[in-house]
């Protein structure tokens, strides 16, 4: 499996390429053994295998639970959130599609503009029927259809192809953002098909009610794989996923929402999940066994009663703590800075009042004035990646995609660990290094060779610095640029080739098309383009 | 890679990979005027003494050659004495009661029938011989034997938190706090680092750790020296340069939000480690360094980061002083315990072995020291296969300047903590002060808050240790 990634992901520094794909895959623990299961040898071994691809650990979690969680939020309020009505500017339809979105097509932007803000956001929070996927279906570098469920890094690029090509833009942002909220990694699942099914249901939920995403994460086969759901019975509890479910899920750290106790008692409430092992399907069956169930009585948050897994649920998103956990999370993921206390009260009054209803709080979000007008955030990695192949007419013709958003920090189905990625530290020196690397990747099929065969069109001879920065900026779709950037690239095509760089008439066709490709490398790294 | 190199000429091919990294950028003589539609003042020149392109910013009216002196002042601090913090983190919280197994006590097979080390699997732990080094920290109890790990058995801190996320961000940020942002490396370094210096607190990982997340000065991430080259589709001379230095000026200008002054400062610093880190890469096929010792090749990255760190700590031209990287693997085993741990942690402490023996071979051991960390230890009771999230957790410095003796004693099962978790004996926050007063000579209190001078006796946070011999 690994060799042909190694062999289809190289074509620029052939020897790093494949070092890196090389790189990519290992878990970070073993997948765990079905500890009452006979068969281990075989079990073994499968690991043994799986461990020559070593994942490096991305990602790490700095802050505890995002800051933005408030430690005493204001009673829920049944004032609406504020929001702005009238047209959508150009500024702001760029900004609606790169955040609720993987953003703008060539033209989109544009086209949108001028659209009542309401109607804007609806087309994107209201979508009806199944989603289309317009333009070429993906492939890997040969040309043949992807296996997402089999060949390593093909998952994350089979849903990097939703991404670019999907009609429901929300719909596969949001389940983007479930994959973070509810982080497992296939690291520790070890089954690319369990991942996908998690992935579905993710997108089935993506902006109904957080009840039924919740109770239907909490029996997911790869979440009990991935907080050892299948090994918490009532002889031995095991609190994994008792803790994340109140830090990570549904309340907070921190907040005085659970005690030590909750979670010991909570896990119990857990138990009775159970799974078989076979040799050649490996974890099989996933059910409730009630005779791995603690029945006796625990006490909750205060609560007693003989409570099971769904009662766990039912307790979490019934604490009072649990509406201002779930907007203030819901909302970073859309706006940089906390929202005022007014707000947070208005969101919690509408989440409560919406029977907890995602698209409810989201529509709220998309028309608020801090997101429409507020300052920048930084763009996800894969949002990033997804956003220039849309810009440039790129569908999914290579697997490079899934190495190149790891290096970045990003790889689908590995977040690094379960509270997900930390969204506020997209970027440092490696990986915007990792951003010039796939930046590149991109121009791949596109770019303006300097040195055509014979028969092949040359480059102009006599492109001007201006016109050359316009063709750039065309190629990426007119993105928005500050004008400081915009003059310092313009500054930089005026000089580059000047003071006697070009010595000889034959070098003003190449060297011209190298400014191309340079500008648009500038321009798609610029930090402009990383934020939205 | 680094073990099986044959390329021994280590000078000649730095300069090669210096002359690549330098062609084609202009060179700056006093009073040439600034460059064009830069928001601050930037310098880039060739420092003689490193043989490495600088770039260099908001530094005002200085010429190059007091650039040059004082970056080579500055960079080059006072070697070969200028000391290095190693800090390398165990994800995942890991099982302290494996690491140093207490196989005296009846309790610990009470509490751990299918888990617990038996006598005789590892060596007996000489400072107290109740414990037990897991077989596969072999290299750490030979290092402990040369009176070079300095043993906290038992660490941590009061209320413990079993959560990973707080427990290891109050570890990170040096105090018991869930709000703070920066890290308390970068906090010292935001008081004795450099503002124009970002290799001074280095990532070896693809992201930049948080521990090291500064507020004043700058710091990176490298994934490794050899995969830090910039190359693009139908980009080449003569503007390969020209390009990478635009692309770095564009992080010179305005930021109307701290989301884009997060980006641009990646651009700025990302063009200065790209040339201070290119010597150290792999050139044409040749590495850019050799090792004088033999890494294990399991390990994935780690042994790879740590013969290339080692590398760089030899020329100590280079201004790093405090480095983070992550350990082999995952530590959060609550199932599959044994394999885990035993893989995870013989690896890791293989290559920690092989780095140590690389610096005392480059007879550079004496200015740095290893930190091994982790989250918390795990429950003293198993859960069958595995074991929960506990409280107090074991932690080691290691080096050759170190005294060698254990921090805190080993508390015993016999009296757990109101969760059944181990009670700690030192706080991590004693060791960061002793860290920060004594071998990095800074008064701890400007790093974690009330931690006074850092040098050794009785602090906020108990008993600061003497750490150095």
């Amino acid at each position: 499996m690994n060799a042909t990634v190694a062999a289809s992901s190289s074509k620029p520094g052939t020897a790093s390429a494949k070092a890196r794909a090389h790189k990519h895959g290992t878990p970070a623990a073993h997948p765990p053994k079905h500890s009452k299961h006979h068969a281990h040898k075989k079990h073994r071994k499968k690991h043994r295998r799986h461990k020559r691809h070593k994942k490096h650990l991305t990602g790490l979690p700095g802050a505890p639970a995002p800051p933005t969680i408030p430690l005493n939020p204001p009673p829920p309020s049944n004032t609406p959130p504020p929001f702005q009505g009238g047209p959508i500017s150009l500024a702001q339809a760029r900004r609606l599609l790169w955040r609720a979105g993987f953003g703008p097509t060539p033209g989109q932007a544009e086209a949108l503009a001028g659209t009542p803000i309401d109607e804007a956001i609806q087309n994107l929070t209201r979508p009806s029927g199944e989603p289309a996927l317009h333009g070429p279906t993906p492939t890997d570098d040969e040309g043949n259809a992807l296996t997402p469920a089999d060949a390593w890094g093909q998952d994350h690029c089979w849903w990097l192809d939703r991404m670019v090509r999907s009609d429901q833009q929300l719909v596969e942002r949001m389940t983007f953002i479930w994959h973070d909220w509810f982080a497992n990694s296939n690291s520790k699942v070890n089954d690319q098909q369990r991942m996908l099914d998690q992935n579905a249901l993710f997108r089935s939920h993506a902006l109904g009610s957080f009840d039924d995403l919740f109770m239907a994460v909490t029996s997911d086969p790869a979440m009990l794989v991935f907080l050892d759901g299948i090994y918490n019975n009532k002889w031995d509890p095991n609190e994994n996923y008792a803790r994340e479910m109140m830090e990570l899920f549904s309340l907070g750290a921190d907040r005085g929402a659970y005690t030590e106790t909750d979670v010991r008692e909570m896990a119990r409430a857990l138990t009775g999940w159970t799974a078989d092992w076979t040799e050649n399907e490996g974890l099989q069956k996933f059910r409730f066994d009630k005779n791995r169930f603690d029945e006796g009585t625990k006490t909750v948050f205060g609560k007693t009663g003989d409570w099971g897994w769904e009662d766990a649920v039912r307790l979490c998103v019934s604490h009072p703590l649990h509406a201002s956990y779930f907007v203030s999370k819901l909302w970073s993921y859309f706006v940089p800075a906390p929202p005022s206390q007014e707000t947070l009260a208005s969101l919690q009054g509408l989440y409560n009042s919406s029977g907890h209803s995602i698209r409810a709080v989201v529509e709220a979000i998309l028309a608020h004035p801090d997101f429409l007008n507020g300052p920048e955030l930084v763009t996800p990695p894969v949002v990033y990646n997804a956003g220039l192949l849309r810009a440039v007419g790129r569908g999914i013709d290579t697997t490079a995609w899934s190495w190149l958003c790891s290096g970045a920090g990003q790889q689908l189905f590995y977040p690094p660990n379960v509270a997900g990625w930390d969204f506020t530290r997209w970027l440092d020196t490696s990986t915007a290094k990792a951003r010039w690397e796939l930046a590149s990747y991109v121009t791949s099929e596109t770019y303006a060779n300097p040195w055509p065969g014979k028969g092949e069109a040359k480059y102009s001879e006599t492109e001007e610095a201006l016109p050359a920065l316009e063709s750039a900026l065309a190629y990426w779709a007119n993105p928005q640029l500050t004008g400081e950037t915009h003059q310092s690239l313009a500054e930089f095509a005026q000089t580059c080739l000047e003071g006697g760089v070009i010595q000889a008439k034959w070098q003003n066709s190449p060297f011209r098309a190298i400014r191309q490709n340079a500008l648009r490398m500038l321009i798609a790294t610029s930090p402009d383009m990383q934020v939205s | 890679m680094a073990q099986s190199c044959s390329c021994n000429d280590f000078y000649r091919t730095r300069n090669h990979a210096i002359a690549q990294a330098g062609s084609g950028l202009p060179s700056i003589e006093p009073g040439q005027p600034l460059p064009a539609g830069s928001g601050m003042d930037r310098r880039s020149f060739m420092l003689r003494s490193v043989g490495a392109m600088l770039s260099v910013y908001g530094a005002g009216a200085l010429s190059p050659q007091h650039f040059e002196e004082g970056i080579a002042a500055a960079a080059a601090a006072t070697p070969p004495k200028q000391p290095v913090l190693v800090s390398i983190f165990m994800e995942g919280g890991w099982d302290a009661l494996s690491v140093l197994a207490p196989v005296k006590e009846a309790r610990y097979h009470e509490l751990r029938p299918n888990l617990g080390k038996k006598e005789g699997e590892g060596t007996i732990f000489a400072e107290d011989e109740d414990l037990m080094w897991h077989p596969q920290a072999s290299g750490l109890a030979q290092l402990h034997a040369e009176g070079k790990v300095t043993v906290f058995p038992a660490i941590g801190y009061d209320p413990p938190d079993e959560s990973h996320f707080t427990s290891r961000h109050y570890w990170e940020v040096g105090e018991l706090n869930a709000q703070t942002r920066s890290g308390w490396m970068g906090r010292y370094l935001d008081v004795a680092g450099d503002s124009q210096n970002p290799l001074q607190g280095l990532s070896l990982d693809y992201q930049l750790a948080p521990a090291l997340a500064t507020t004043k000065v700058p710091v990176a991430a490298v994934s490794s020296p050899s995969d830090y080259q910039f190359w693009a589709y139908g980009l080449g001379d003569p503007l390969t340069n020209p390009t990478l230095d635009a692309f770095g000026r564009l992080g010179e200008l305005g930021a109307p939000s701290p989301a884009f002054a997060q980006a641009r400062t990646a651009s700025l610093d990302t063009n200065i480690i790209r040339n201070q880190v290119a010597p150290f890469a792999e050139h044409e096929g040749k590495p850019g360094f050799t090792s004088p010792v033999a890494y294990p090749s399991a390990g994935g990255d780690f042994p790879l980061r740590l013969a290339a760190l080692a590398a760089m700590l030899d020329d100590e031209e280079l201004p790093i002083k405090c480095v983070s990287l992550s350990a082999v693997g995952g530590y959060d085993t609550h199932s599959d315990e044994v394999e885990t741990l035993s893989t995870n942690l013989g690896e890791t402490v293989a290559s920690v072995l092989a780095f140590q023996r690389d610096l005392e071979a480059r007879k550079i051991d004496d200015r740095v020291i290893i930190q091994l960390w982790s989250e918390f230890g795990r429950r003293p009771e198993e859960n069958g296969s595995g074991t929960d999230h506990g409280a107090a957790g074991v932690s080691f410095l290691i080096g050759s300047r170190l005294k060698g003796e254990m921090v805190g004693e080993f508390p015993g099962l016999s009296k757990l903590d109101e969760n059944e978790n181990l009670v700690n004996t030192s706080d991590f926050r004693a060791m960061y002060a002793g860290i920060l007063g004594q071998w990095f000579q800074t008064e701890a209190g400007l790093v974690i808050p009330e931690a006074g001078t850092g040098l050794a006796g009785p602090s906020a946070y108990g008993n600061v240790p003497a750490l150095i011999a």
